[in-house]
C-alpha cells in the first residue's frame, strides 16, 4: 500500500476508467501538466497510467489519477505546495529545453531560396 | 549457451476464475522452457497463487505489483518479456504503464466477458492474446500455446 492512502485526501471521481479520470482532471483544473508513467509523487507513489498522464492543480490541491487493479481509477486530490512547485519547475525546464531546440532549428532553416541554393 | 529470458507474469484483479489457472499454466510452461519467471500481483492475487500451489511447483518468484513497478522505474530490475493479464480498464492501465517503463516485449493476455472491448483500448505495442473466457480456460490456453510454442 502506498503512503498516499495514509495521507489526507479528497476523492473527486471513484471507480471509473482511466480516460474518464484524465478528462475530469483536464476539464476541472486551473493548470494541467503531463507526466510519463512512473513519475514519482510524494514519498513512494509511482504513478500508473496510459501516457500522457494528466496532473492538475486546483487552488492548493494537486489532482491525480490513482489506479487500483480491482477497483478502477480514482481522481484524488491532496494539498501539497511542494509537489505543485516541483511540477511547475519541471514544466519550466521543459520549456527552456524546447526553446533551445527551436532556436537551433531556426538557425538551420534557410531564409530564402538563394540561401538554399548556396547550400 | 542460450540466453535465459527473464519473464514477468503480471496478474490483474483475480475476480475472473480463468486467470489463476492460466497464470500457473503459463508460469510452468515458461519455466520448463528455461525462463526465469516472476509472478507479480496484488496481495489477494498472490495469496490465491500461493494457496493454489502450496509447494511452489509451478512458480518460484513472486512480487507485489506496485513494488515491481517501483523497482523497474528505479532501474533495480527489468524483464525481457511481460505477460500482462487483464479483463478491465485498470488491468489495461497497468499494462500500458509497464509498456512505458520497461524494455520487455509485451504480451497482452485479455479475457473475461468484455475481452474484445478491453483489447480494443490497447494502444501500446503488444502482442494481443484475446479470448472471451470466464470459467473455461481452454480457449485462452490454446491461444497462449499458439503464441508461446
Amino acid at each position: 500500500m502506498s503512503c498516499i492512502e495514509q495521507m489526507k485526501y479528497k476523492l473527486y471521481l471513484e471507480r471509473t476508467s482511466f480516460k474518464e479520470s484524465r478528462d475530469y482532471i483536464e476539464k476541472n483544473s486551473d493548470e494541467v501538466y503531463y507526466v510519463e508513467p512512473g513519475y514519482k509523487l510524494f514519498k513512494d507513489y509511482y504513478i500508473i497510467g496510459v501516457p500522457p498522464i494528466a496532473l492538475g492543480v486546483k487552488s492548493k490541491e494537486l489532482l491525480f489519477t490513482y489506479v487500483k487493479p480491482c477497483h478502477g481509477t480514482f481522481v484524488m486530490a491532496i494539498e501539497s505546495a511542494e509537489e505543485i512547485q516541483r511540477l511547475r519547475d519541471k514544466e519550466q525546464e521543459k520549456v527552456k529545453a524546447s526553446l533551445k531546440k527551436t532556436s537551433k532549428s531556426m538557425e538551420a532553416t534557410p531564409a530564402s531560396f538563394q540561401e538554399l541554393w548556396k547550400k | 549457451m542460450d540466453k535465459i529470458n527473464r519473464s514477468l507474469i503480471m496478474m490483474g484483479c483475480p475476480e475472473v476464475p480463468v486467470q489463476m489457472s492460466l497464470v500457473l499454466y503459463l508460469s510452468n510452461k515458461l519455466s520448463k522452457a528455461g525462463d526465469d519467471v516472476t509472478v507479480a500481483g496484488t496481495d489477494a492475487a498472490l495469496k490465491l497463487l500461493k494457496v493454489s500451489d502450496p509447494d511452489e511447483h509451478y512458480f518460484k518468484k513472486t512480487m507485489d505489483i506496485d513494488q515491481c513497478i517501483a523497482d523497474i522505474v528505479e532501474k533495480k530490475i527489468d524483464f525481457d518479456r511481460c505477460f500482462a493479464f487483464m479483463h478491465s480498464d485498470a488491468g489495461m492501465t497497468y499494462a500500458a504503464t509497464m509498456s512505458a517503463i520497461s524494455k520487455a516485449k509485451m504480451y497482452a493476455v485479455v479475457f473475461g466477458n468484455n475481452a474484445e472491448a478491453v483489447a480494443e483500448t490497447i494502444d501500446f505495442p503488444a502482442e494481443k492474446i484475446v479470448a472471451k473466457a470466464v470459467h473455461n480456460p481452454i480457449p485462452l490456453k490454446n491461444k497462449i500455446d499458439r503464441v508461446i510454442a
